[in-house]
């Protein structure tokens, strides 16, 4: 049962990776592309671990840990250059 | 409010808690070793950096704070199935509104603490606290700061301030007793 | 047995949120609506799916492994910091919110 339900949420997060993919291409504005940026490390996250279930080890999870730290550390500073022009001042 | 914590060697005692937790989590064991290890971090992380922050008041009642990290967990489990209900539906419906919200708290990191509360729970985003702390003359203390909140579906506004004041800031201001 | 359906039911219940979650960044009007999608619905779908993990190695025989919380503690603590910033550069950027938006005047520039 559980090889079932790893492949509908599987197809899940691929269909909601997609949607994002979307708002990143047509996002009429920055901080529209930052939030779909943002939401898609989010998601990568939830693949790994569900990967990481699939193949029965517990080796991804210093990755989706590493995606995490990334994912925020970028995210803000994106946005802080976009505020002011400026990262580190 | 109480900024000094009671002994000189531990500046501050629930960040070492913190750091021996994550520790501990990081390595996934409870073996000696780590156990010796995670204190040791535990002592000296916070004295070596203790000189480079900003002295930031102490948790004084821990069983509210408890509670209270209780009470916010449940609420974002309720907010989110509130949200994707609010999503799901028709988005010509929603009534959108950016709302100002009073507070009373007056250090930084109580505030933080509460815009992050609010964040996670029913329909609402903070947004920024006003006034802005650069645009006050140098050394000025802000008479009344208010927290600019985005509401997704907006019902009754003196509703939802009494109820942000009263679920997230009055424990708040119990717990840090400022 | 149990766990298998504990595991499934997580599972099921997180992807549905993350799905929502995107959903919602499609099709809400505006960005400061679209915000709550990602800040919240996804938010939750993690912290159950990574309970989902915790409960599928603690029954398959790896042993507790209890650093999923690490994750579910990172993302609880960084989701608000992120939104946060990303509604600040949206206000600094003078995005046009939805028409109808109440209070629209509270909103001060910087």
């Amino acid at each position: 049962m559980l090889d079932t339900v790893l492949l509908i949420v599987f197809s899940m997060i691929g269909l909601s990776l997609l949607l994002n993919l979307w708002r990143l291409i047509i996002g009429p504005s920055v901080p529209d592309r930052v939030l779909a940026l943002d939401t898609m490390y989010i998601n990568v996250i939830a693949l790994i671990i569900l990967y990481s279930i699939s193949m029965d080890t517990g080796l991804y999870f210093e990755a989706a840990l590493l995606i995490a730290m990334l994912g925020f550390i970028s995210t803000v500073a994106v946005c802080k250059y976009l505020l002011r022009g400026d990262i580190i001042e | 409010m109480r900024l000094q914590a009671r002994f000189r060697w531990l500046p501050t005692p629930f960040r070492s808690l913190f750091l021996f937790m994550v520790w501990l989590l990081l390595n996934n064991s409870v073996s000696v070793g780590h156990l010796v290890l995670a204190t040791i971090f535990a002592i000296l992380i916070p004295i070596l950096s203790f000189s480079f922050r900003d002295p930031q008041p102490l948790i004084l009642k821990p069983g509210l704070a408890l509670k209270q990290l209780l009470i916010v967990l449940y609420d974002i489990v309720v907010a989110n199935l509130q949200v994707a209900l609010l999503i799901l539906g028709p988005s010509k419906k929603l009534r959108p509104a950016f709302i100002k919200v009073p507070i009373d708290l007056t250090h930084d990191m109580p505030i933080t603490i509460l815009a992050s509360c609010v964040s996670l729970t029913p329909g609402t985003v903070s947004a920024e606290v006003y006034p802005i702390a650069e645009s006050l003359p140098e050394g000025e203390e802000p008479t009344q700061r208010y927290l600019l909140i985005h509401v997704l579906d907006l019902k009754d506004e003196e509703a939802l301030i009494k109820q942000i004041k009263q679920r997230y800031e009055a424990p708040l201001k119990e717990i840090f007793q400022c | 047995m149990i766990s298998e359906w504990v595991v499934s039911i997580l599972l099921l219940f997180g992807g549905t949120f993350i799905l929502i979650g995107s959903i919602g960044l499609i099709k809400l009007p505006d960005f400061f609506m679209r915000l709550h999608g990602p800040t919240k619905a996804t938010t939750l779908g993690m912290a159950s799916m990574l309970i989902a993990a915790m409960v599928y190695f603690a029954n398959s025989g790896h042993g507790l492994s209890v650093k999923e919380i690490l994750i579910t503690i990172f993302l609880l603590i960084t989701a608000p910091i992120s939104g946060y910033m990303l509604i600040k550069s949206a206000i600094h950027h003078k995005l046009k919110a939805k028409e109808g938006t109440k209070g629209l005047d509270n909103v001060e520039d910087d």
